[in-house]
């Protein structure tokens, strides 16, 4: 049975008033069983807790807009993954997540591919190790690594590092999954593991500032890698300063009327709004347009939370549909993220909408590249 | 000399202005007999529209003024003291009431245009009668009485005292300390309140300027502000306390056992006890058998019992007569009586009590563990006994949510293993500190469940709590081996008598009443008198000290002072016309009017009476009349109606 | 010597104090930094749960003060510095200047109606929904009536040259403006002083997610009360851009109740605020859609459980539930939150929604403060001496606390802890001045 009394105690739930801030801003809620509110209620009861008839445990996206709006400091989303891992625990893995579980372990990424194809992306662009020397080490996403659909943002960032005359790195065939995901899945034990090994990783290349091209990964070795002395920055934190610093001149126009998808790791969770902006207003040609919802308003477009791997109890509605149809209020023809995962599910939902020949989904980097 | 009146109608931003057609009425009103000049303004009552009326009598030489606006109870002190700072008579003003009495409950523009212009044309018919008054003033006892020895009245009476001026302290129990005496701890601060109240009671008994009339009661007050006599009549102990060791063998020797209301009904008592815990001895003569039918064996038991010869049947009851100048009452508020909720269990089992035994049981470490220590489920029931039409309470008790919260704390911090659950509608924690206590409340491990608590019942040796959690619709029921009653607080039984007293109004949940809400928390109708505490409605200690305080000030002034002013407009008698048949006498709320022995007519005392004019109507020889409401004022008003 | 006190702040809680103060027959002075005493409450609308007009119980005491033979105004000043112990005060208090000559200003208006900036200056006073001049009143029943140039807007003081001509000047009948005016210090002495510094609302821009200053009709409550004000921007119609709205949503515990704003505490007025905002709609628009989303209901003062009665009984709809967040559909406003007595999260549309704004110490205060000694409470508001017993007292001897400066409160309870620190003030000065003690006179006689 599930304890629920070191549930409540793990995840402070005696601070929870049941005002229900977290189920009201929850993007999953309206189109799932999924209540934050009413989970938090049944720890505080205790009592019977069918664990593993709650499928929609498997909805949350983690994108922590519950935690933070909580009034009491709850963190909604802390006790979804906890109970998520008490599921994994149960042995009773759903089935989509088995195999990108064991891939991680073996192959180090989800995606069920060999770990020695990782830098295949950066064939023909000269990319150093980091350990050879350099002030910054680029850390590529496990999907901007192995999948094509979004290899061209770590080859558009690469471009951009070079034209400021950064001195950069990759971490070369050791780059593995930072383990994000994994955490949020309720793998807590695969997820040690990768962060372990991962920090021994880059202390062996003597990496000291890390920059990382998904939100996931940065918020990952910011906030939950313990405080190991290395530098991180979201690239494009990374480019907005170069921006500012004069370090690249722009030799083309960008014309188009864009807007942006604020990735919930990257915004909501660690603040960080205004330096993609700050880079898209820099580019000439762009002229830059906002959602209604968008900063600390913005909504999820359902990739996180290992849902890049799980299809949820309602497929009907996709928050990423909605999204193309808020972008496309606006007037924009671009629609810009700094995320692979927002980057595949609007690209997407582009598709499933009709859309994609009236808005293209592109990440910063590919567009300040397109500038250059 | 012609009357020159003004007429002066307020807007009232949007007030009065919005439903009657102001200008239209300046016109009308411009137009009557003797009016020299009437004017509208936004604001009468702001400075610039002041400056309208003084100018206006400095320049067109004025006689009487109408101002058209609100409640005379809100602006005519204003009004009357512009026009004197412009040289007229301040009574030689008229209010015509077309806010609360027009704009406020008229919705048709044109009929409350015309209703304004009736008011303001019999204002005008008035004004022309009103004859000038003089002020006066009366000179002001330097000293205050306090009713009620509570947390209030103990804070009312020392900043009195601080301040330099005799306070008489009457509190009708043999000690001091009142209801919060009964408590054992603070929230949010967890204090212990007899740490509190310790040093506190020892200044006021030492205080030099207070006088403390415990085991006593006010018996008579008459008189008016500044100049208040109060008679109150003072129990004997019966116990010598010079002789009186405290021993104790009169108590085991007393045959009388009735509940001790001190501590909350839980234990018996004597006839003589000790009032408090480290009170001196005392004969509750209500309760002793000897004093009330001269049966204790041949000689009562207790004087048999004592060695030292301590106790004094003979000892009498005392009648002192006060002189003071402004009176506070702090009598305080009664716990509600959960029998009253017969639903949920009191008085039929137990294990049910009330927050106010809790607080008892928890000062004493034994009892407490006693009744908590084998306890593994306790719920606590909010607002038994407020915000609930069927015991008649309407009404926020304000301080249960709190009690509840702390008293679960006690018993979580006590007995960490008893699970702790709190039913409720909503949680009320308003004060400093008190949502930050709520929230360390339920770190400690206390559950809230919201629902209201509808039945308790027995089940065995458990008491079964039925509610219905509504934050996820089920009906429960909860095996509770405890259930602590969150009872709000009511008026006291003798409030009626406190009112009678002082002829006191109440509010409409039975609390004595202020004279306005917001602004003037702690005056009353009467003036000099003052409210202190939850006499006028429940309060949690430090904003009953606040109060307190507050209307020590109020006392402070007419007594720092040494004179106040007292309503000229008052009423007559006609000697000629008196009968001397006494209705007025008997009529009046304020004992304004007398019969004179010598004469058989009737005197008004003129410091006494309020103007209210109750005698005008009772006098069946019209021999009264009030000054500002003569019958040639009002049938002149009435006569431009017609 | 009578001792005198010193009152700094001229809100309700100052007024209070000075008039019980003075009453007592000591020598009050009161200062104020705005031009004109009033405070908050003078912003108010209705005031709950009797819905007194605000500006018709308050304007009279505000006349008293004005008109008290023991009470000196300061207003437009400020306390700047604070020397020597209780019974011997000495401090400094700096009058900045009006611009405008209070002998000889009628307060007529004839500037205001002049001056180039007219209609142009975003008004504090209207909770920024109006405008007003450079040189203003803050509200028509300011006291004293007397106009003053904003400094920082005026053209002149700001740029050096207002046109040809002053406009304001020229306008001017009574000559009263004066531009050579200069900042002046005054040195009091006095026995006792009162801090009554008062509150400010919540800023409701630290909460994005409910859209404030995103949305035009999303507004606080404090832009409430002057859109309902007969004397406000819009003499008292809830019009928004022009038009009434049908669907109004009130949100409870904005800025309260809420660690992400680092405020855990309750700001005891709210609920009662929207309710009382809530029946005002009602009252003012019949058919109006209501509907008040808060978590607890904490209507706890005298006869506040009976007016939340009456609101709900006049069909005010209350669903329990914080409101997560605010977007926007089409011309509608969407409010996002759950109904925790369903357990089901809901969309409520909605053309207007006001935010109950918590009260928060005053930024200012703190520099006073520190010339005070005074400490903060852990919630930032002025800590009296003891939580318990001496709500009004604080660490420093002849230093007393007055209203909201401690923390929030409605005004009855302001008035009440206004009137305590009165109480304390009077003991204070009365022991200063070694009054001989009045012999105990009362007792008439006593029989058996």
């Amino acid at each position: 049975m599930l304890d629920t009394e070191t549930l409540v105690q793990q995840f402070d739930l005696l601070a929870c008033i049941q005002c229900g801030k977290c189920t009201g801003g929850c993007p999953i809620s309206p189109k799932s069983a999924l209540n934050p509110r009413a989970l938090i209620y049944h720890m505080l009861l205790g009592g019977d807790f069918e664990l593993v008839s709650r499928d929609e445990l498997w909805d949350c996206t983690t994108c922590a807009t519950c935690g933070m709006r909580c009034p009491k400091g709850v963190k909604a989303y802390d006790l979804i993954i906890g109970l998520r891992g008490q599921w994994i625990e149960s042995g009773k893995i759903p089935t989509t997540l088995r195999a990108p579980l064991t891939a991680t372990l073996n192959q180090g990424n989800p995606l069920v591919l060999p770990r020695e194809d990782r830098t295949l992306w950066a064939d023909g662009l000269d990319v150093k190790n980091v350990a050879e020397g350099a002030e910054m080490a680029l850390f590529t996403c496990c999907e901007n690594a192995y999948d094509p659909r979004v290899q061209p943002m770590p080859k558009a960032l690469v471009r951009i590092l070079r034209a400021a005359n950064i001195a950069f790195g990759t971490l070369g065939l050791d780059e593995q999954c930072c383990g994000s995901e994994i955490r949020r899945v309720g793998e807590s034990g695969l997820f040690e593991y990768l962060r372990d090994d991962n920090l021994e990783k880059f202390q062996a290349a003597g990496v000291k500032k890390l920059v990382t091209t998904s939100p996931h990964c940065y918020n990952v070795y910011k906030n939950e890698y313990g405080s190991p002395g290395i530098a991180v920055e979201h690239y494009t934190q990374t480019v907005a300063r170069l921006i500012a610093e004069d370090k690249f001149k722009f030799g083309k126009k960008f014309e188009a009327t864009v807007t942006y998808q604020d990735p919930c790791f990257l915004g909501k969770q660690n603040g960080v709004y205004d330096e993609p902006r700050a880079v898209l207003k820099a580019l000439p040609g762009v002229k830059f347009v906002e959602m209604d919802r968008s900063r600390e308003r913005s909504v999820c477009c359902e990739g996180g939370g290992g849902r890049m791997w799980l299809e949820g109890t309602n497929t009907k509605v996709r928050l990423a549909n909605d999204r193309i149809a808020q972008a496309r209020e606006t007037g924009a023809t671009v629609l810009a993220t700094a995320c692979p995962f927002c980057f595949l599910t609007l690209s997407d939902a582009v598709v499933a909408t009709g859309h994609e020949n009236d808005l293209k989904v592109m990440d910063i980097a590919q567009i300040v590249n397109a500038a250059i | 000399m012609k009357p020159r009146i003004g007429v002066y109608i307020c807007h009232c931003g949007l007030n009065i202005a919005n439903t009657v057609d102001v200008e239209a009425t300046r016109e009308f009103a411009r137009a009557l007999p003797n009016v020299s000049v009437a004017r509208n303004y936004t604001y009468m009552c702001s400075d610039p529209g002041q400056a309208l009326i003084t100018n206006d009598i400095r320049e067109l030489g004025l006689t009487h003024v109408v101002v058209a606006s609100c409640s005379p109870r809100m602006h005519e002190p204003t009004f009357r003291a512009t026009i004197h700072k412009a040289g007229l008579n301040p009574y030689c003003l008229e209010m015509a009431n077309i806010r609360e009495q027009c704009a406020w409950v008229h919705a048709d523009k044109k009929f409350a245009t015309l209703k304004a212009m009736d008011l303001i044309a019999s204002a005008v018919a008035k004004v022309a009668w009103l004859v000038p008054l003089q002020t006066r003033e009366v000179g002001v006892t330097q000293a205050a009485l306090v009713i009620g020895g509570g947390i209030a009245g103990l804070h009312a009476a020392l900043d009195i005292a601080d301040a330099g001026f005799p306070v008489a302290l009457v509190e009708k129990q043999p000690y001091l300390g009142g209801r919060v005496a009964q408590l054992y701890t603070t929230f949010p601060t967890q204090e212990r309140v007899a740490d509190l109240l310790a040093p506190l009671i020892a200044r006021v008994t030492q205080h030099p300027h207070i006088r403390v009339i415990a085991n006593a009661k006010v018996e008579q007050i008459e008189g008016f502000i500044g100049n208040f006599r109060a008679t109150v009549r003072t129990r004997p102990a019966f116990v010598d306390a010079t002789k009186c060791d405290a021993c104790g063998k009169c108590v085991d020797a007393c045959p009388v056992s009735v509940p001790d209301a001190f501590n909350a009904n839980l234990t018996p008592r004597r006839a003589i006890y000790r009032p408090t815990p480290n009170a001196p001895l005392v004969v509750d003569a209500t309760q002793c058998t000897y004093i009330q039918d001269r049966v204790c064996l041949s000689e009562p038991r207790c004087v048999a019992a004592c060695d030292r010869h301590a106790i004094d049947f003979s000892q009498a009851e005392t009648v002192s007569e006060l002189n003071v100048g402004a009176i506070i009452v702090a009598t305080g508020a009664s716990a509600f009586d959960a029998t009253l909720k017969p639903e949920l269990g009191f008085g039929a089992a137990a294990n049910v009590i009330t927050s106010l035994q809790f607080e008892r049981l928890a000062a004493n470490p034994a009892e407490f563990a006693k009744a908590f220590g084998a306890a593994k489920e306790i719920a606590f029931v909010s607002c038994v006994g407020s915000r609930d039409a069927t015991t008649g309470n309407a009404y926020c008790s304000r301080v249960c949510c709190m009690v509840n919260a702390k008293q679960a704390q006690i018993v979580k911090q006590q007995f960490p293993a008893a699970r702790v659950t709190i039913f409720y509608a909503d949680v009320r924690a308003f004060g400093k500190g008190h949502e930050e206590f709520y929230d360390a409340v339920r770190q400690s491990g206390v559950r809230y469940r919201r629902g209201y608590v509808s039945e308790v019942y027995r089940r065995g040796a458990k008491m079964i709590v039925r509610a219905e959690d509504t934050l996820i619709q089920k009906p429960l029921e909860v095996e509770a081996d405890l259930v602590v009653l969150g009872v709000g607080l009511t008026p006291r039984a003798e409030t009626d008598e406190v009112a009678n007293l002082l002829s006191l109004p109440r509010s409409g949940d039975g609390f004595l009443l202020e004279i306005h809400p917001k602004l003037r928390p702690v005056e009353t109708a009467v003036d000099g008198v003052f409210l202190a505490g939850t006499c006028q409605g429940p309060k949690d200690i430090v904003d009953t000290i606040a109060q307190a305080r507050a209307a020590a000030s109020s006392a402070l002034a007419p007594l720092c002072r040494g004179t106040v002013k007292v309503e000229s407009a008052t009423s007559t008698v006609n000697d000629e016309m008196c009968a001397g048949c006494g209705l007025c006498v008997a009529t009046c709320p304020y004992g304004a009017p007398a019969l004179n022995a010598r004469t058989g007519k009737t005197r008004v005392n003129a410091v006494l009476c309020k103007g209210c004019g109750a005698c005008a109507a009772a006098c069946p020889s019209k021999a009264i009349q009030v000054m500002q409401f003569t019958p040639r004022q009002i049938l002149s008003q009435i006569a431009v109606l017609a | 010597m009578t001792q005198s006190a010193l009152v700094i702040g001229g809100g309700i809680a100052g007024i209070q104090t000075a008039l019980d103060v003075a009453d007592a027959g000591f020598k009050v002075y009161l200062v104020e930094k705005e031009p004109s005493v009033g405070g908050r409450m003078s912003q108010l609308d209705k005031t709950f749960p009797t819905l007194d007009c605000s500006a018709c119980i308050l304007t009279p005491k505000m006349v008293d003060v004005a008109r008290h033979p023991n009470i000196e105004l300061l207003t437009y000043s400020e306390v700047t510095d604070v020397q020597g112990a209780a019974g011997d005060f000495r401090v400094t208090v700096k009058k900045k200047p009006r611009y405008v000559d209070m002998t000889k200003c009628t307060g007529c208006g004839s500037c205001a109606e002049a001056c180039r900036l007219k209609g142009k200056i975003v008004d504090p006073f209207n909770a920024a929904l109006g405008k007003r001049s450079a040189i203003y009143v803050p509200f028509p029943q300011a006291v004293p009536l007397k106009y003053t140039v904003d400094p920082t807007q005026c053209v002149y003081l700001t740029r050096g040259v207002c046109g040809k001509t002053f406009r304001c000047k020229d306008a001017c009948k009574a000559g009263a403006i004066d531009f050579t005016q200069q900042e002046q210090c005054v040195e009091l002495n006095v026995g006792a002083i009162v801090t009554a510094t008062g509150f400010d609302p919540f800023n409701a821009t630290l909460k994005p997610e409910l859209g404030y200053g995103v949305y035009p009709n999303v507004i606080t409550s404090l832009q409430f009360e002057r859109l309902s004000s007969a004397s406000g921007p819009t003499a008292g119609k809830i019009l928004l851009g022009g038009k009434e709205p049908r669907e109004v949503v009130f949100i409870q515990c904005v800025g309260s109740r809420d660690a992400t704003t680092g405020n855990l505490y309750c700001s005891r007025v709210c609920c009662m605020i929207t309710a009382k905002h809530a029946h005002l709609v009602k009252d003012k628009i019949h058919d109006a859609r209501v509907t008040v989303f808060y978590a607890d209901i904490r209507a706890f003062g005298k006869g506040f459980e009976e007016f939340y009665d009456r609101v709900r009984a006049e069909g005010v709809q209350y669903r329990r539930g914080y409101v997560s967040e605010i977007f926007k559909r089409g011309e509608k406003l969407v409010i996002r939150s759950e109904d925790t007595l369903l357990g089901k999260p809901i969309e409520t549309p909605a053309d207007l929604v006001v935010l109950s704004t918590g009260l928060v110490p005053r930024p200012e205060t703190q520099p006073l403060a520190n010339l005070l000694g005074l400490g903060n409470s852990a919630d930032g508001f002025l800590a009296e001496a003891h939580a318990k017993l001496r709500p009004v007292d604080t660490a420093i001897d002849g230093v007393y606390l007055a209203g909201c400066a401690q923390g929030p409160k409605d005004i009855p309870d302001t008035v009440a802890h206004a009137k305590a620190a009165a109480s304390a003030a009077i003991v204070r000065l009365r022991r200063s001045e070694q009054w001989t003690v009045i012999s105990d006179q009362f007792t008439l006689s006593t029989t058996h």
